[in-house]
């Protein structure tokens, strides 16, 4: 059985490393960039790359009212960064046109970690199926995920100022990041995302 | 805010390279102060570069064009969210050195300003704030990453209006990568002596078969149909100067040239935005040009 396609929304960002990744893993990949595009697929990656000008996007190509219904009704979707922005329930610092999928429940500060300089690489901790496992963590002008709900799992943290914060987190069929996998030569977080698609996929054709 | 520990690094190329990433696909928009910053995030550019005169006016000013008041750009800072980028003169590593100060995003070596070094660019691998610069040709482009450029944009003829001279350079520089791909190991030493490059960039094209870096365009780029063009000519995003705020209605043009950038391959989105946008920038032919900038850096 061949996997199912996965859509990478294709409006603007880092869309070709996503690809890339997905393509790696056996999965058949379209990009969408309008309403006809999303119905051909049965998940859906976020890329990363500027929040504001993707929310535009999403509403001007009528793919924000379709998208939303489809994350809600538990299509499989990979937010990283600004992907991570888009599927927060709560955004802080953001702009009050800003577009939200509502996907996963967390509290998201947009460049929460500072300007460009303040950009970083570090070992993030892995948990739950990336349990004890170190995971290379690029951070871009990236977004602090402040807290999350009860029913987010904490899939992987890096350590801030002595605590641990999430940067990668899952609820239901909704994977977000604020930091960029699709940058490394690392898959193990688009495996997690693999998984999730095969596992809904099945579900779906049950 | 700051964040310090010891645990992170930062400005390394990947970060570098990568805020050039995430910018693909998005247009980047020349702004004078505040509030054309806003007008222009409120359009979706994905950054702004932040000078206290468009291309054009520069060429109509004459003289000495500098990097822009720390003032000015801290203004622009405060006014948006998106990356800002500021430009310094070709080999003014002194200006470079206060925009990273200044905490910019990305930073423009840039011909449009008048160079400070005849001879030399900037070191750019001595600085954390990753930097763009432009290119005429493939060796040019290879010559700015051999110095720690972490983007690339063809040059074109800022501040025109006339596409004519992005579309020269980009494909020039696409020709040259289409002549790599094809040439066996032994012909790219000649290969990288004729362009007067690393030879270690040109055998990595020879690889993967692309720039090591992004490429974007810019130069002369001032309606939704040259974003459209440009980008299928390979370029990965657009920079837009004088088109933006010299045209006649900056606001419907911003809007237009982004729906353009994103769905460049549907012509019948790009007619739809092309549609009653009033009067683009005045452009100017470029044979009669008295200073061509692109002309500057080597």
């Amino acid at each position: 059985m061949g996997l199912s396609p996965v859509g990478i929304l294709a409006l603007q960002g880092d869309v070709r490393e996503h690809r890339a990744v997905m393509e790696s893993l056996g999965h058949h990949v379209v990009s969408v960039k309008t309403p006809g595009d999303l119905e051909a697929v049965s998940a859906m990656v976020l890329p990363g790359g500027e929040s504001t000008a993707i929310s535009l996007l999403l509403k001007s190509s009528g793919l924000l009212s379709p998208l939303r219904q489809r994350i809600a009704d538990g299509m499989p979707t990979f937010g990283t960064c600004a992907g991570l922005v888009l599927l927060a329930r709560s955004i802080l610092d953001g702009r009050a046109d800003q577009v939200q999928l509502d996907g996963i429940d967390a509290v998201v500060r947009r460049n929460g970690f500072g300007r460009q300089r303040f950009s970083f690489e570090t070992r993030a901790e892995g948990a739950g199926p990336l349990q004890g496992m170190s995971l290379p963590a690029v951070f871009i002008r990236a977004p602090l995920i402040e807290s999350v709900g009860d029913d987010v799992e904490i899939l992987a943290t890096i350590d801030r100022d002595g605590e641990d914060t999430a940067v990668l987190i899952r609820q239901g069929s909704v994977l977000a990041g604020s930091f960029h996998p699709e940058l490394t030569s690392d898959r193990r977080c688009h495996e997690v995302f693999s998984t999730m698609v095969e596992q809904g996929t099945v579900h779906t054709t049950l | 805010m700051t964040e310090h520990d010891t645990s992170r690094t930062t400005g390394t190329f990947t970060v570098k390279r990568g805020l050039a990433d995430m910018l693909r696909g998005g247009v980047i928009m020349d702004v004078v102060n505040a509030e054309q910053a806003r007008i222009a995030e409120d359009a979706g550019a994905v950054a702004v570069m932040a000078l206290e005169r468009v291309p054009s006016d520069i060429r109509r000013d004459g003289g000495v064009a500098r990097m822009s008041d720390p003032a000015l750009i801290e203004e622009i800072q405060a006014a948006v969210s998106v990356p800002v980028m500021a430009k310094a003169r070709i080999g003014h590593f002194a200006e470079a050195q206060i925009l990273q100060a200044l905490g910019v995003d990305y930073i423009d070596e840039s011909e449009v300003l008048t160079p400070a070094d005849e001879a030399n660019h900037i070191d750019k691998w001595a600085f954390e704030i990753p930097f763009v610069c432009g290119a005429t040709n493939l060796g040019e482009a290879l010559r700015r990453i051999a110095e720690g450029a972490c983007l690339i944009r063809s040059k074109g003829e800022a501040g025109t209006g006339n596409v004519v001279e992005a579309v020269r350079h980009l494909r020039s520089i696409n020709a040259s990568i289409r002549e790599i791909r094809q040439a066996d190991a032994n012909e790219l030493f000649t290969i990288a002596k004729n362009h007067q490059a690393p030879i270690g960039l040109i055998q990595e094209i020879a690889e993967t078969g692309k720039l090591p870096v992004p490429l974007f365009c810019a130069g002369g780029i001032s309606t939704p149909a040259d974003a459209a063009l440009v980008l299928q000519l390979g370029a990965e995003a657009v920079f837009v100067g004088s088109g933006i705020f010299k045209s006649s209605n900056p606001q419907l043009f911003a809007r237009a040239i982004v729906e353009a950038t994103t769905h460049y391959e549907d012509a019948a989105v790009v007619a739809k935005v092309s549609r009653g946008l009033g009067a683009a920038m005045a452009g100017l032919e470029t044979a009669t040009l008295e200073s061509r900038y692109a002309e500057r850096g080597w």
